[in-house]
C-alpha cells in the first residue's frame, strides 16, 4: 500500500516549521516519527497534500528537570522515555507507560509529541498526560502558549492545536518513581489497548484515566470522587464506565468495553492502594 | 544514505516507502513485505543501528542515514552470530519472517546483550511468525546472546 502523492518539505527549526504551517497549514500535516500518520496515509484514511517533516527539528528531543516538573521535548521518542533515568526517578509513570507503546521498532521511531498531537483515544500516553494534569506547550506565529491537558483532547483525532501550531514540549509533575498502575488489555502484545486503565497518585489524590473508552482519552471523575470520599476500590471501580460512550468494533462491543473498564480500573486502583 | 556500508543515491517520490526503496531501487529483496501495516515486522531493518519497520517509514525520512538490511549482516562467507544461532537452533519454519526476526534480534541484543527469556519474548513482540515457531526463535536469540558473551551455547 502506497500513500497518495504529496509534497514533502523538511523543517530545520521550530520557527521554520511554524512558518511552513502558516503557508500551507490547512492542507498540511506535520510528520514526526510517522508511526500513526503513515499507516493512515497508506490506508488513504488521511490524504494530506503536504507533509512538513519536523523529525529533524533541532533541540526538540530532551528530558529536562524543570524544577517542579519534568520537561519533555515533543520529538523525544518512546524508547528514549523508556530508558530515561530522570523520568524513572521523578515521573515513573511516563517511563513505564512509554514502554507499553507498540513494540521496539515503533518505540524507536514514534515520538511523545506525535502521539499526543494525533489525539487517538486508543493511545497510551494521552491518558497518562490527562491523569497527571500535564501542561502542553505549543508554538504558533504569535509565540508560545500553555495548554492544560484537560483542554487539549477535543474529539476523535482532534486537539486544541491550531492549524499553524507546533506542539513543542510536555510538562509533567514530579509524582515520583512509583505510585501508579497501568492495566492495558489487548490481544497481541504490540496492539493498541482494547481498553486501558491508569491509576496514579498525584499529591494526596488518586487520579484515574481511561484509554479507548470514548472519542477522547478520559478521566474517570466518578471513580476519583468516590475514592476521595473513602469508597473501597471495588465500589469506586464500579463507576468506571459511567458517563462514557465506548466504541464498538471487531475487538469488543461497547458493553464489553464497559465491563473491561470496571475490571481494569479496580485492578489499577487496588495496585496503587496496596 | 548508506545501505550496508555502500553509498546509495536515488531520486525518489516522497511517498516511496523505505522497504520499497530497498527492494526496488537497491535490489535488496531480502527485506520482506509482510502485513504492510506495521504489525508483523517482516520488513525490519536497522536505521542508524536501531530496528525499524521499513514499511512504515518514508525513504526520504532515511535520507543521510545508515541502513543495514539482512544482506549486510555477514561481512563475507561467515554468518553473523545471530544468523548462525538461527541456523543451529532451527529458528525458522517457512522462513518468511526470518529476515525481520534476525534484524529485530540483532537490534534488540545490541540494546540488551544479556537478556532473559521473557525479555527476548518482549523484545521481539513486534515480529510475528505465522508458523508459530516462536520457541526455536527465542532459543536462537538466547543462544546468540550466550555466544556473544563468550559462554558456550
Amino acid at each position: 500500500m502506497i500513500p497518495a502523492a504529496f509534497d514533502y518539505v523538511r523543517a530545520g527549526s521550530r520557527d521554520e516549521a511554524v512558518a511552513l504551517l502558516g503557508e500551507r497549514g490547512d492542507e498540511a500535516k506535520l510528520l514526526a516519527g510517522g508511526m500513526s500518520l503513515i499507516p493512515l496515509m497508506k490506508l488513504r484514511l488521511a490524504v494530506p497534500t503536504v507533509l512538513i517533516d519536523v523529525g529533524r527539528v533541532e533541540d526538540l528531543s530532551y528530558v529536562r528537570d524543570g524544577g517542579d516538573h519534568v520537561a519533555i521535548g515533543a520529538l523525544t521518542c518512546h524508547r528514549d522515555l523508556e530508558t530515561n533515568d530522570l523520568l524513572a526517578a521523578e515521573c515513573g509513570v511516563v517511563r513505564s507507560v512509554a514502554a507499553e507503546v507498540g513494540d521496539n521498532q515503533v518505540r524507536h521511531r514514534g515520538t511523545i509529541g506525535g502521539s499526543i498531537a494525533h489525539g487517538d483515544p486508543a493511545s497510551d500516553l494521552p491518558a497518562v498526560l490527562l491523569a497527571l494534569d500535564a501542561t502542553l506547550v505549543a508554538q504558533g506565529p504569535a509565540g508560545t502558549r500553555d495548554i492544560p491537558s484537560d483542554a487539549f483532547f477535543e474529539g476523535f483525532l482532534e486537539t486544541a492545536l491550531a492549524p499553524d501550531e507546533l506542539l513543542t514540549e510536555i510538562r509533567v509533575p514530579k509524582t515520583g518513581a512509583n505510585g501508579f498502575a497501568y492495566e492495558k488489555f489487548n490481544r497481541r502484545a504490540q496492539d493498541y489497548a482494547i481498553v486501558g486503565a491508569l491509576a496514579t497518585r498525584v499529591g494526596d489524590a488518586t487520579n484515574v484515566a481511561l484509554v479507548n473508552m470514548g472519542s477522547t482519552p478520559l478521566r474517570a471523575k466518578g471513580v476519583e470522587a468516590a475514592l476521595a470520599s473513602g469508597a473501597s476500590p471495588a465500589d469506586a471501580a464500579a463507576l468506571a464506565a459511567d458517563g462514557t460512550e465506548p466504541p464498538g468494533d471487531l475487538n469488543a462491543s461497547p458493553e464489553y468495553r464497559a465491563h473491561l473498564a470496571r475490571v481494569l480500573v479496580r485492578r489499577a486502583i487496588e495496585a496503587v492502594a496496596g | 544514505m548508506s545501505v550496508n556500508g555502500g553509498a546509495q543515491g536515488h531520486d525518489v517520490e516522497p511517498r516511496a516507502l523505505l522497504v520499497q526503496y530497498l527492494r526496488e531501487e537497491c535490489g535488496l529483496t531480502g527485506t520482506k513485505v509482510g502485513c504492510d501495516t506495521s504489525s508483523c515486522g517482516a520488513c525490519t531493518v536497522l536505521v542508524d543501528g536501531e530496528s525499524v519497520k521499513s514499511c512504515t517509514m518514508l525513504a526520504v525520512q532515511a535520507d543521510g542515514a545508515a541502513i543495514t538490511t539482512i544482506e549486510g549482516l555477514a561481512p563475507g562467507d561467515e554468518l553473523h552470530p545471530v544468523q548462525q544461532a538461527f541456523h543451529e537452533h532451527h529458528g525458522l519454519q517457512c522462513g518468511y519472517c526470518t529476515a525481520g526476526m534476525v534484524m529485530a534480534a540483532v537490534g534488540f541484543l545490541d540494546e540488551n546483550p544479556d537478556p532473559t527469556e521473557r525479555e527476548v519474548r518482549l523484545g521481539l513482540e513486534g515480529n510475528l511468525c505465522r508458523c508459530t515457531g516462536y520457541q526455536n526463535i527465542v532459543d536462537s536469540v538466547l543462544a546468540a546472546a550466550a555466544s556473544k558473551s563468550g559462554v558456550s551455547s
